[in-house]
């Protein structure tokens, strides 16, 4: 399991542990953390798991490509710092991860 | 619905009852990445078992309604009478069956399939053995998927379509051919205007199939995607108006006020028709609509700008609005190779769009219809005009 903190839009900080192989975005989704939608599943075609990295983390998360940067230039909000939380992979060095969650989904 | 009504402080009981085995779980991947073996079940699941209790929602699986007394306000279980639960609201959520085939009897035959659940899929996977002939009824979106996930297995693929193209119900000729294309090119052999005149071969597994054009296709496994039924037969039983599903106003409201519908069973007012959504998107934004307006009512009407996606191979398709009465359809080139867009138009109104791993002109289509914007279509057909500095 590996620990990543999901900071909703209130501030609210909530740490949870998530399964590695999972995506940050079911982690969110299956520990009820608020803002992630996450209608099409993790299939990078809605848009609606969008949500902040914090700087930090970038290097190991990478920045949005493809696809996912086109979705993203459309989303509410964008910031470079911006990912669709179910195309990234949680895997061991992510422990401690932080990210936050965008008052509203595209 | 359920989790939403307590995210807006709904504080009354809440009973979800279903007829399946497993908690509320996506379809979707069933004819996609469970398929394929890439999505184990547990990653199905659409929230953790526990959350239902924590959340105060009472889940009875397994259990299957069979009738409902509108005047006692209560729902009968399959099985003996006493085993019934009174309600002050009453939502059907009951999604939809395969259209079943219809000269194979009500059992199908062990080598033939449709797909709704899991259990479909699993009984199916089984099957789909690199090597054996795959024969996929249907060319709808279903179909296709199913053509492309047997294909990545290694089976050979014949796919059949009664009408004289593929997608003819859902889209417009530019994005079959592209389908047709992709298919065939993936080794699928695709066959358009055809229809089976007969299953041949053992009553419990046929083997081939004869066509009205007389010859005859031999298959290992086939498995129909020919359209869904909506479940509405309690709803039409109970003496609620019904029309090819159950027919709501624009708060999810049958002809009963203490009776709602929403997701693939109800027919609901869109732009003037009444019309039934099978996507997961209106499953959710429906259902939470009607959350909204029993915990707080007087809010506008539901106005969905449906959307829909489909993977087939290494292809997305994203489809914002729908292309109900399209006049005429504007190709707009993508900024990358194998990217395009099909643009739909009802008179000068732009209706929807079918974007092939074209996510830019998918988000921008679904924007424009929140808004109610009119794109001009030969703009839309300039590659040069961006999109995003609209
Ligand atoms: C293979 C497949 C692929 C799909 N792909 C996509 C896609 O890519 N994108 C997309 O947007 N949509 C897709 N869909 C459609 C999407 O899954 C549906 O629109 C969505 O599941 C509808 O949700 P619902 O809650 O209305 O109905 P359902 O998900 O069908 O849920 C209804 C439930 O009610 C139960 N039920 C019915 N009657 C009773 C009764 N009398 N008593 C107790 N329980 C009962 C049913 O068994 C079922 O479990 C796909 C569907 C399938 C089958
Ligand atoms: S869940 Fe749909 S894009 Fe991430």
């Amino acid at each position: 399991m590996v620990k990543i903190i999901y900071v909703e839009a209130d501030g609210t900080e909530r740490a949870v542990d998530v399964a590695e192989g999972h995506s940050v975005m079911e982690g969110a989704v299956s520990n009820g953390v608020h803002g992630i939608v996450a209608e099409c599943g993790g299939a990078c075609s809605c848009a609606t798991c969008h949500a902040y990295i914090d700087v930090s983390w970038l290097e190991k998360t990478g920045l949005a490509e493809g696809d996912e940067a086109d979705m993203l230039e459309f989303a509410h909000e964008p910031k470079p710092t911006s990912r669709l939380i179910c195309q990234i992979e949680v895997t061991s060095d992510l422990e401690g991860l932080r990210i936050e969650i965008p008052d509203e989904q595209a | 619905m359920a989790f939403r009504l307590r995210q807006k402080g709904y504080r009354g009981s809440i009973t979800m009852i279903g007829d399946e085995v497993w908690p509320p779980y996506q379809r979707p991947p069933l004819s996609k990445k469970y398929l394929t073996g890439e999505l184990a079940r547990d990653r199905l699941s659409l929230k953790p078992a526990e959350t239902y209790e924590e959340n105060g929602i009472e889940l009875l699986l397994d259990r299957r309604v069979a009738r409902v007394d509108r005047a006692a306000r209560r729902v009968f279980f399959d099985g003996n009478d006493d085993n019934s639960l009174d309600y002050e609201t009453l939502i059907f959520a009951t999604g939809g069956r395969p259209r079943q085939p219809d000269d194979l009897g009500d059992t199908l035959p062990e080598n033939i399939f449709t797909l709704r659940a899991i259990s479909d899929a699993d009984a199916m996977r089984e099957r789909l053995a690199p090597g054996k002939h795959l024969l996929v009824v249907g060319g709808g979106y279903i179909g296709l998927e199913l053509a492309a996930v047997a294909r990545k297995r290694g089976l050979k693929v014949t796919l059949l379509e009664q009408a004289p193209r593929i997608l003819g119900r859902v889209a417009c000729s530019q994005t079959a051919d592209y389908f047709r294309h992709l298919h065939t090119e993936n080794g699928v052999t695709l066959r358009e205007g055809v229809s089976i005149e007969s299953f041949e071969g053992p009553e419990q597994r046929p083997s081939f199939v004869k066509l009205t054009e007389g010859d005859e296709v031999s298959f290992d496994v086939a498995v129909f995607g020919i359209g869904l039924l909506p479940n509405d037969t309690i709803a039409r039983e109970a003496g609620l108006e019904c029309a090819g599903g159950i027919i709501v106003d624009g708060w999810g409201r049958t002809s009963d006020p203490d009776i709602r519908a929403a997701g693939d069973c109800a027919r609901l007012p869109y732009r003037g028709d009444m019309i039934r959504l099978e996507s997961v998107h209106n499953a959710i934004a429906q259902a939470e609509h009607i959350a909204d307006d029993i915990v707080c009512p007087g809010g506008p009407s539901y106005a969905p700008v449906p959307w829909f996606w489909s993977d087939q191979y290494d292809c997305k398709l994203q489809i914002a609005g729908l292309n109900l009465g399209y006049t005429k359809v504007v190709t707009r080139p993508g900024t990358k190779p194998g990217a395009f867009s099909n643009w739909y138009f009802k008179g000068e109104e732009m209706i929807a769009c079918d974007a092939i791993n074209d996510a830019r002109s998918f988000m921008m289509a679904k924007r424009w219809l929140a808004v109610a914007h009119r794109p001009c279509p030969e703009l839309i057909c300039d590659p040069s005009w961006d999109l995003a500095k609209f």
